[in-house]
């Protein structure tokens, strides 16, 4: 992996981890009146902490450098979506809570803008360093 | 770019919400139908969403709705008193249809507004994908 590879390494695993979570808030939302349909989301601290460890859903560790990435180098591809505890259940068995799954949405899409911001802020950083100050 | 699944997600859902709308409106112009084209009073209908995941490329847990299928109320039809009418039986009483005015009212508010919030899904994920787009600029 270059310098240039991990400068953007961290941010890039946000970015694919944001976007999955942005799809499954938005089929919660789309879902809020689909009878037993139950609400998802992730664990996003530990969604992340498994995509830097390079661990998939099954566990494996890295135990040297040389072992490929079991998730096929995909920071989405080992993460498990996960039932949402109801509150307020509706008697159809739909468990979506359009306020909160509202909120979150747009605070995913924050987030996700944030680290765009972030990345920019790389960008320009390693431009001016390629030019030498100029 | 995973995204664009947020259109797909937030298209399915306003379809089968307009169909909803378009469900309601069609009970709400028929609850005073005596008579159809088949010669019974007009029944109540209700349509049925499901969740599925749209294409293969679509990440598990993320799905969209369809319209799995429009179902006929189950409620009792309406009886009203009406002997000088021609569709009135022996005893005098015609059958209405068993659409609930009031409840097809919610349900119409309850359609509309979820519309709304898929299209600020739709706008908050087209601003997303254009900042994506404008990295590095």
């Amino acid at each position: 992996m270059t310098t240039i590879d991990k400068t953007f390494d961290f941010q890039e695993k946000v970015l694919a981890l944001r976007g999955y979570r942005q799809q499954l808030l938005a089929s919660n939302i789309a879902n809020a009146d689909t009878p037993n349909y139950k609400a998802v989301d992730i664990d996003f601290a530990k969604a992340l902490q498994m995509a830097q460890s390079g661990r998939a859903a099954g566990g494996l560790a890295k135990t040297s450098p040389m072992h490929l990435d079991a998730a096929g180098g995909s920071a989405v591809a080992g993460v498990k979506p996960l039932y949402r505890a109801a509150v307020q259940p509706s008697i159809d068995g739909n468990t979506v809570d359009t306020n909160v799954e509202q909120s979150q949405f747009s605070e995913n899409a924050l987030q996700y803008m944030a680290t765009l911001q972030f990345i920019n802020g790389k960008i320009q950083s390693t431009m001016l360093a390629l030019r030498g100050g100029n | 770019m995973s995204l664009f699944n947020v259109f797909d997600i937030a298209g399915s859902a306003m379809t089968a919400q307009s169909m909803r709308l378009n469900v309601v409106a069609s009970n709400m112009a028929n609850a005073d139908s005596v008579t159809g084209s088949d010669g019974q009073p007009y029944r109540a209908k209700q349509v049925v969403f499901q969740a599925k995941p749209l294409s293969a490329a679509m990440p598990k847990g993320a799905s969209g709705v369809v319209v799995a299928r429009v179902v006929n109320d189950p409620s009792p039809m309406k009886m009203v008193y009406d002997p000088k009418s021609p569709y009135a039986n022996e005893q005098g009483y015609i059958t209405m249809p068993n659409v609930n005015v009031v409840e097809e009212m919610t349900n119409m508010i309850s359609a509309s507004r979820s519309y709304q919030a898929n299209v600020e899904m739709m706008n908050t994920a087209k601003s997303m994908i254009q900042r994506t787009l404008a990295l590095g600029q």
